[in-house]
């Protein structure tokens, strides 16, 4: 059984001109140990789906789900009393902005403490013991001192090992990581992303992590799940997905990447994420996709095999060319 | 055998100042900050210690000493530094009574709708709906009546007495303490440190008081110290109106009130509590400002 499912987990958000949709039946799973990456372009639904798992939205998401279990227990169904005490304990959460998500008016010390207290009951000098080894793990240099030190004394880096010493203060079962380093320069990103990724090895975590990087996701993860719009449009082994991607979004995004670019223009994907009030009525990516015809115009497209990344495609690509397109050379073609 | 130099010790690189040594060093930049705190501390120290310092007591009256003007005046008596009033009793003495009895007033009031503000302010910013509506509408209609007329009608109803001056007068300051907590706190819970605490297992009412409170303090310190002086001033309004402290308590708003008619005749029995009320309410509006001044990184240079 993995330790955490999602099946078909939507949520609506109330807005002043009706429900806005901004996870669309999205299922995916976790198990121990093993690192799952969600990436997508902004407004894809991806922090929020994850922030719905952890009962972290406001009052104007609607959360529904056939299941949304975390190690055998049902999310939905959890008072919020238990979930409570669940969450910060078993399932632990790092956000993008580390200057920002430690509390300014108290010590880096205390704010470790805090949730050994409540979580796991230690006294005043287990906690303190702990709280080093906790900084000595995320490689902060002097850490008994380092403990009275105030969120502002430290930099972005530090704040985000500060973190993440506070995600695994109780020993969690998952770490959810929402783009852990899109706040940090290019050398600090990669020794925080080498460092979580040797922490939830050494204890065996689950770890999602969401990220529009796609270098950070080819260094990083073992399993890839691809969102566009509040849906999951393609899941693969991070290998097979970087080779022979089956969603055409999933093909556009890699030939977008500056690595693998070819010709004299970095090719982009025209247009942007459908909003509230541009949305297709079949398949979302249809506007912007290159082998569109006019079933993708009229007909939901259906989610295929495993043979086909379970992408969501009338015309899934493989090595680079759409099964049963009428016109397979492209919309170029066919226009 | 090496020449024994004279190695020179290092110098020990200067520790970086306390907080409250900063705090302070940013609050002395400012003169007029500093002579207000020295005014103030001095009314303090009068105020706590009025029974050792008071040469009579506030209601001892001299029947044989009635309007004496004050000792440097033609006519006054040295033994009653600023005079008498209309019934013999010493200006001196009432006059620090007096300072007990105001600082009192503000800083009680203060500190209750500071205490009711914060938790008002907090539930309105934490529970969506109907909550947050009820309070904030409630402080929008207590804003819509004048203070002083509505300090008036709340004492009508619950009749004059000092209590219920102070009870008038916290309701009268609530809504800017509600409002403000309001505003800071639904900044503060829009930060990711938040959530994080949410993430790490907190509960709403740990958040509201543990997480976001701290954080918000800064401009309530600054409103409180504020309206300390306004509250003395409300409380000597309604004093002077007849409806606070009743008569014979040496409450500088009662007295200006029952000198009123001696005005021509003996100044001093009315100028004296005016006098008193101008430096109380000056020295606390001005360390009101420094207090700002030092506590908004803005202003600070450094």
């Amino acid at each position: 059984m993995p330790l955490l499912e999602i099946n078909d987990l939507t949520v609506d958000f109330k807005t002043g001109s009706g429900q806005f949709r901004a996870v669309d039946g999205v299922s995916l799973s976790v198990d121990r140990g093993e690192i799952l990456a969600i990436v997508g372009e902004s407004g894809s639904g991806k922090s929020v789906a994850m922030l719905a798992v952890m009962g972290l939205l406001p009052w104007t998401a609607t959360v529904s789900a056939k299941t949304l279990s975390f190690d055998g227990r049902d999310l939905l169904t959890l008072t919020p009393r238990e979930r409570r005490k669940l969450v910060g304990k078993d399932m632990a959460m790092i956000f993008q902005e580390p200057m920002s998500s430690l509390n300014p008016c108290f010590t880096v010390g205390y704010q470790i403490g805090e949730s050994l207290k409540v979580h796991l009951g230690l006294s005043k000098s287990e906690r303190r013991k702990r709280s080093i080894e906790l900084l000595e793990a995320v490689g902060i240099p002097d850490p008994e001192r380092r403990l009275s030190a105030f969120p502002h004394q430290l930099s972005g880096g530090m704040s985000q090992r500060v973190m993440i010493a506070i995600a695994l203060a109780c020993r969690p079962k998952l770490i959810i990581a929402d783009e852990p380093t899109t706040a940090l320069d290019v050398t600090i990103q990669a020794q925080i992303l080498e460092l979580l990724v040797s922490l939830q090895r050494e204890t065996d975590t689950g770890l999602v992590l969401i990220t529009h990087d796609m270098g950070v996701v080819a260094e990083t993860a073992e399993r890839v799940s691809v969102h566009y719009a509040g849906q999951k449009i393609e899941e693969q082994p991070v290998g097979p997905l970087f080779a022979d991607p089956h969603h055409p979004y999933t093909a556009a995004l890699l030939a977008a990447l500056p690595e693998r670019a070819t010709g004299k223009r970095l090719p982009s994907i025209p247009g942007v994420v459908p909003g509230q009030f541009d949305r297709p009525p079949a398949c979302l990516f249809e506007p912007r996709c290159r082998f569109a015809t006019d079933r993708c115009r009229t007909k939901v497209p259906p989610r295929q095999g495993a043979i086909a990344g379970f992408a969501l495609c009338h015309y899934p690509l493989t090595h680079g060319r759409p099964i049963g397109h009428p016109h397979p050379e492209g919309r170029e073609v066919a226009a | 055998m090496p020449a024994d130099r004279v190695v020179s010790p290092l110098p020990v690189a200067k520790a970086p100042p306390g907080p409250f040594v900063a705090f302070f060093r940013d609050f002395s930049e400012n003169r007029a900050a500093l002579v207000g705190l020295i005014l103030l501390s001095l009314l303090v120290f009068v105020a706590v210690f009025a029974n050792f310092i008071a040469p009579y007591s506030p209601y001892e009256q001299f029947r044989e000493f009635t309007r004496i003007p004050p000792a440097w005046v033609e006519g006054g008596n040295s033994a009653f530094l600023l005079g008498t009033d209309e019934i013999g009793r010493d200006m001196l003495s009432r006059l620090i009574f007096g300072a007990r009895l105001s600082l009192f007033i503000g800083l009680s009031v203060v500190v209750a709708s500071m205490a009711v503000g914060i938790v008002l302010g907090l539930i309105a910013a934490f529970a969506p709906g109907w909550p947050s509506i009820v309070i904030m509408r409630a402080m929008d209609v207590i804003l819509s009546v004048p203070s002083l007329l509505l300090a008036i009608v709340i004492v009508a109803i619950i009749g004059p007495s000092l209590t219920n001056t102070i009870i008038a007068i916290t309701v009268v300051y609530l809504p800017y303490y509600v409002r403000l907590v309001r505003a800071s706190a639904m900044q503060e819970k829009t930060r990711d440190y938040v959530t994080a605490a949410r993430v790490g297992g907190a509960g709403t009412l740990r958040i509201m008081f543990k997480t976001v409170l701290p954080n918000c303090m800064a401009p309530i310190i600054v409103q409180a110290a504020l309206t300390i002086s306004n509250a003395i001033l409300e409380a000597a309004a309604l004093g002077f109106l007849g409806l606070g402290a009743q008569p014979p308590s040496p409450e500088w708003g009662a007295m200006l009130a029952s000198a009123r008619e001696f005005l021509q005749s003996a100044p001093w029995i009315v100028t004296t509590p005016g006098v008193a009320i101008l430096i109380t309410v000056l020295s606390i509006n001005l360390v009101g400002d420094g207090l700002r001044d030092a506590l908004d990184p803005k202003m600070r240079r450094s």
